[in-house]
């Protein structure tokens, strides 16, 4: 089922229970949002974005503000006045929220076992299909545990299971993979992937992990301040992001801030012909846009000095400062030219930008290959 | 490494003093309120007891504390679930007048009843034009007793409900629960234990005002005197032992509520070992 949102806003009044700074704030600007059926779409942003917000909102654990009158459509049912319990929505909590004196089982049925005696299921059948879950969640072995004796990551699953056993159109996750440690979290993602693909009901996570939302989702939603700043896959949030938040936000930036006179930026003792009007400019470079090399060219003269190598991984990270520079710069090189240039800590080297990018006043975005 | 303090000799002197302290303060009295009871044999303590103004006394005191038991009950439930759940003006304020109870004397309390609700009082005399009569009667103890005993309940679950947050609720709210099963299936065995607490201090308390009853029950003997009332009356009429075998009472009924707590706080720990 479809999920639509038009013009949902939520401020906080004088008693805000939201992000330190923000009482009395504004927690959601008018927002919409469109998640097409047997979507997995991703709501990404830093603290105090408004994310969990929004789809607490979604969900109809908080209202949004009467003014505007926003509007919240599943499917063609428009839910914005319906109360949480009727809104047919499987929620995720991040702290998983099990009833903590409730059996693995137990837990898993009680959405079951609360519906109305006309529409309840046999006490075989409850039976029957909390099993099919926990096999489902790969915890069948685990029915007549409490959840204090499961691990986080097995605490999380049988949250899941909880949440699909009235079989929601809906599914709604908030950090669901926060609070567990790097491998069981990337176990646990796969997993839910592979679920979601299998089953077809409409997903909306929230996450402030960038790989996360990048690697899970369809669609991503990148939001700041309340706002969404752009929706879009991941390869195009990457490729052609919509403004400098979310270039900021998605992967390392490097800054290259001076004062452009006659086609040549200057900063210092650093130097970069670039093809922009005079007058003060910032750059911004991704780490993969820069070369590292032993002699300056002709366009880039930037001298700086190696002072931290990280050898980890598909790529060697280096991280360069120079008395230009107000924050080091990090650059990546591939493990052969690491190795050719044997680079060393405090050796002094040339950053060569492959390309800039430049976000103008208005939002408007410029990307400039330096030719050689 | 030695920690402050554990120098045998102090620790010695420590251990001591705090046995002796014990036993000087708590445990002697106690000795002495059985010893007196019995000082004339169980014939003589068995005849004060079961005399009919004693008896009355037992009767009311009981019958009080069964009506304010659960009036507490509900309230601290409902006043907890209000200021932990719920995000209001005022929360913090009110937060704070739960404890006036305890901040105010009893016979501050009683008196302020009084001044309200008794015959000359500014709403008693409205209830005496319509022929009812709070003061000197089990009403106005049942109502001071309940003034007094009011905070346990809450301040046993306030604490315990705000740490243990309402993502719980919530989620069994999206899996379509109705508030009532919610209260019943997920908030109250989480607050069980903590509630028996509360009931159990309340009941203790109950059971032993004195300031606050004395000065709405009127003393009429067989009808509003309460154990402790009882107690303090017999003991001017210089019939120790009818004062001390009362007395013998009301510290076995503390006896049983200490036990009762013991066993609480035991069964919670453990609890917390094995859910």
């Amino acid at each position: 089922m479809s999920i639509r949102l038009t013009d949902i806003a939520k401020h906080y009044g004088h008693a805000g229970k939201g992000s330190p700074g923000q009482a009395g704030g504004r927690a959601l600007e008018p927002v919409s949002l469109e998640v097409a059926k047997g979507e997995l779409v991703g709501l990404l942003g830093p603290s105090g974005s408004g994310k969990t917000t929004l789809l607490r909102i979604i969900a109809g654990l908080e209202s949004p503000d009467r003014d505007p009158a926003g509007r919240i459509l599943f499917g063609d049912r428009d839910v914005t006045d319906v109360h949480v319990r009727d809104r047919r929505i499987g929620f995720v909590f991040q702290h998983y929220a099990l009833f903590r004196h409730m059996t693995v089982f137990d837990n898993v049925a009680f959405g079951l076992t609360v519906l109305p005696r006309r529409e309840r299921p046999s006490s075989g059948e409850i039976r029957a299909r909390v099993h099919r879950l926990l096999e489902m969640v790969q915890l069948e072995h685990f029915a007549g545990r409490y959840p204090a004796q499961l691990s986080g990551g097995q605490q999380q699953r049988v949250s899941l299971a909880r949440a699909l056993a009235l079989r929601p159109d809906v599914l709604l996750l908030d950090e669901p993979f926060g609070a567990l440690d790097a491998k069981v979290r990337q176990e646990l993602r796969r997993w839910l992937r592979q679920l979601h693909d299998e089953l077809g009901f409409t997903s909306l996570f929230v996450t402030h992990d960038q790989e996360e939302a990048l690697e899970l989702s369809d669609r991503v939603a990148v939001m700041s301040h309340g706002r969404i700043e752009q929706i879009d896959t991941p390869d195009a949030l990457y490729r052609t992001p919509a403004n400098r938040f979310v270039f900021e936000f998605l992967g390392d930036v490097n800054h290259l801030e001076g004062e452009v006179r006659g086609g040549t930026l200057t900063c210092g003792e650093a130097k970069l012909v670039v093809d922009l009007p005079d007058g003060h400019q910032e750059l911004l470079l991704r780490p993969h846009e820069v070369r590292l090399a032993e002699a300056p060219t002709p366009e880039a003269q930037l001298p700086v000095t190696v002072t931290a190598i990280s050898p980890v991984g598909a790529e060697v990270r280096i991280e360069v400062a120079a008395d230009w520079l107000v924050e080091p710069w990090l650059a990546t090189v591939r493990h052969a030219d690491y190795e050719r240039l044997a680079l060393t800590r405090g050796q002094r080297l040339y950053a060569i930008p492959r390309h800039w990018h430049r976000f103008s006043a208005e939002g408007t975005r410029q990307r400039q290959a330096i030719t050689a | 490494m030695q920690r402050i303090g554990d120098a045998p000799a102090v620790r010695r002197a420590l251990i001591t003093a705090a046995v002796l302290l014990a036993a000087l303060f708590l445990l002697l009295p106690l000795a002495a309120i059985f010893a007196q009871a019995f000082s004339q044999g169980v014939g003589v303590f068995w005849h004060n007891i079961s005399d009919r103004y004693t008896l009355a006394a037992i009767g009311l005191t009981l019958f009080i504390a069964v009506l304010t038991i659960p009036i507490c009950l509900v309230f601290g439930v409902a006043l907890a679930w209000l200021v932990t759940r719920f995000d209001f003006p005022g929360r913090r304020l009110l937060q704070t007048l739960i404890d006036i109870p305890f901040a105010v004397s009893p016979v501050v309390a009683g008196l302020i009843y009084l001044l309200l609700y008794g015959r000359n009082g500014w709403i008693g005399g409205w209830l005496d034009a319509h022929d009812i009569q709070l003061m000197f009667a089990w009403p106005g103890i049942l109502m001071v007793t309940v003034f007094v005993t009011s905070p346990f309940v809450a301040r046993e679950l306030i604490p315990l409900m705000q740490a243990q947050g309402s993502r719980e609720e919530e989620a069994a709210v999206t899996l379509g629960a109705p508030g009532w099963t919610i209260f019943r299936r997920v908030t109250l065995p989480n607050i069980r234990w903590a509630l028996l607490y509360g009931v159990v201090l309340t009941n203790a308390r109950a059971v032993g005002e004195f300031g606050a009853v004395s000065v709405v029950s009127g003393a009429i003997r067989g009808q509003t005197m309460t154990l402790p009332l009882h107690l303090e009356q017999l003991y001017q009429d210089y019939n120790a032992v009818g004062a001390f075998a009362s007395a013998a009472l009301l510290a076995l009924i503390a006896l049983f509520t200490l036990a009762a707590k013991a066993g609480l706080e035991w069964r919670t720990a453990r609890q917390e070992v094995t859910p």
